[in-house]
């Protein structure tokens, strides 16, 4: 009914924009239509902002005294110093590909029964909720929070993190693989069940081919968010580079500290381009 | 299509080549080692006495975390406001920054391929460092603080914004640009009236999803001190107040849930 009222509506607004483009006063179509949500929105906005910058308290003092650092830093980052904490960086450096390596793997092999349970045209309805609960927890919180509880479970060291990132991928891969069944083309589900295909035959032979290359890609992607969040979660003490890299900022030894971020970057960017070359691959 | 023949001469389908079947074995055995190879250094790392009583601990942890200390979460509404000041004043920043960034990365509005390639530099640099650890930097130099949050919450989002902005600059329709430059526009002209209308839909959308992410991320800069509920959450920890702990948790989790429906709202509205 709306939508029949609609359609002369927009002509007719159509019609008056072009009377005023003839008269000379034409004006670009706003983003939003609605002029009393316009303006409320800005107006909104601005009374926060108001109120936020208020609150925001600002140690001038001490900001000034840190410009001085700042130009240390960037400094540093001019001539970066792979050598004198040389070992420290290389066993931080292969905690964190570890880490990466194992959890992307284990957290794509359980997401996977996570991934099929969660979408709701294979599984049936109790299943499903299960699955989604599970997925939300794990989405819900930061890496580095779930980190501070399983270091205490777990204790310090890479196992912690390791957990925790593949707690983490559990969550991103399900999610993004049962989205990916969900609307999967069902024909072929069809023609192989035609066939009497068991439950595990049309797994294996209707949805595993249809969703492989973009589980592929997604684990990649995962791979390289991993790595990037394994180089934080140390800071909470559960292994890898983060552990290193703190160290070396509260001891003020910027250059040491340039080093490591210049390395995450590098292997980041590494990751990526690999990444990309593999999703090409595949599809 | 790989066939090959029984004893009889009876073809028979296989799904690969003998070639293909070898390769996909070697592969297969060379991933397993290297997972196998990284599962030992960890377990080499790793004090498995306390791996061996992570249930105990756990059930400890828990019945420590039960029941929440409820009049904590009177002390926790200004910290919860600074989170909020954090996430969308940072991600306020990091756009108005994000934006030219954007035009100067985007192949079809850039100036020139050197400043191109420049702005690439800035968005994955800004990309693959955690706000984490943008925030760590920041105290040490600015000082511990919602400031340094908040800048630290910017950088981050940069590149975030930056590198799906210029993606969305790159997918334009060639035409309504066209049409503008054929009336004599001049560079900026072109810009406001061909380019920015295609990508203000995509431009509100980034935005948006950026602030929800933020507003999960800057839960967390308050362990180094950065401001906000993560300051809190940090004495707790610290204190072995468990009880306090698991109030924060709830705040978070209400917090990020409200948070994402309100972008998923405004995504909706907008596309």
């Amino acid at each position: 009914m709306s939508e029949q009222l609609e359609a002369p509506l927009t002509q007719m607004k159509a019609q008056a924009r072009q009377q005023a483009a003839q008269r000379g006063e034409w004006r670009r179509l706003p983003l939003i239509e609605s002029a009393r949500l316009r303006w409320g929105l800005a107006i909104g906005a601005v009374i926060y902002l108001f109120l936020a910058l208020a609150s925001v308290e600002v140690n001038w003092a001490r900001v000034s005294e840190g410009a001085g650092r700042a130009v240390n830093f960037l400094g540093a980052f001019m001539q970066p110093d792979f050598i004198s904490r040389y070992d420290d960086i290389v066993a931080g450096l292969l905690e964190s590909l570890t880490m990466t390596l194992t959890s992307t793997v284990l957290g794509v092999l359980l997401a996977i029964p996570v991934g099929l349970g969660a979408a709701r045209n294979i599984s049936p309805l109790p299943i499903y909720f299960v699955c989604r609960a599970i997925i939300a927890v794990s989405r819900t919180f930061q890496e580095i929070i779930i980190a501070i509880l399983f270091v205490v479970m777990f204790g310090f060291g890479p196992f912690a993190g390791m957990i925790t990132l593949a707690f983490a991928t559990i969550g991103f891969m399900a999610k993004l693989l049962a989205e990916d069944i969900e609307d999967l083309d069902w024909r072929q589900v069809e023609a192989v069940r035609a066939t009497g295909a068991s439950w595990w035959q049309t797994m294996n032979h209707a949805v595993q081919p249809q969703v492989m290359p973009r589980l592929i890609g997604l684990s990649m992607y995962r791979l390289d968010i991993n790595f990037r969040e394994s180089s934080v979660i140390g800071i909470v003490g559960a292994g890898g580079i983060g552990a290193t890299l703190n160290t070396s900022l509260s001891r003020y030894e910027y250059d040491t500290s340039a080093a490591i971020l210049l390395i995450i970057i590098a292997i980041v960017l590494l990751c990526e381009y690999s990444s990309s070359h593999v999703r090409r691959w595949t599809q | 299509m790989p066939v090959s023949f029984t004893s009889q001469g009876l073809p028979v389908w296989r799904r690969r080549t003998t070639r293909a079947q070898w390769l996909q074995y070697i592969a297969w055995l060379a991933g397993v080692s290297l997972f196998l190879l990284c599962w030992k250094m960890i377990s080499d790392n790793t004090m498995w006495v306390f791996v061996e009583d992570a249930g105990r601990q756990g059930a400890d942890l828990i019945s420590r975390m039960t029941p929440p200390e409820w009049g904590y979460a009177n002390v926790l509404w200004k910290p919860m406001w600074d989170t909020l000041n954090i996430a969308t004043l940072g991600t306020a920043l990091g756009i108005v920054m994000a934006f030219p960034v954007a035009f100067l990365a985007a192949r079809n509005t850039t100036p020139h391929p050197l400043i191109r390639s420049a702005a690439l530099m800035v968005i994955v640099s800004s990309r693959s460092i955690n706000s984490l650890i943008w925030a760590m930097l920041l105290v040490t130099i600015l000082g511990p603080g919602v400031l340094a949050g908040i800048i630290a919450i910017a950088l981050r989002s940069i590149g975030f914004v930056g590198k799906l902005l210029y993606e969305a600059i790159e997918e334009i329709h060639p035409t309504p640009v066209e049409a503008i430059s054929a009336t004599g526009a001049s560079r900026m002209q072109v810009m406001n009236y061909g380019v920015l209308p295609q990508i203000m839909p995509a431009f509100a959308g980034i935005s948006v999803y950026r602030w929800d992410i933020n507003i999960r991320e800057s839960t967390v800069l308050g362990l180094v001190g950065a401001g906000g509920i993560g300051l809190q959450l940090n004495a707790s920890i610290n204190s072995l107040a468990w009880d306090q702990v698991s109030v924060i948790f709830i705040m978070i989790f209400a917090t990020v849930l409200v948070s994402e429906w309100i972008s998923a709202r405004v995504r909706h509205a907008i596309i």
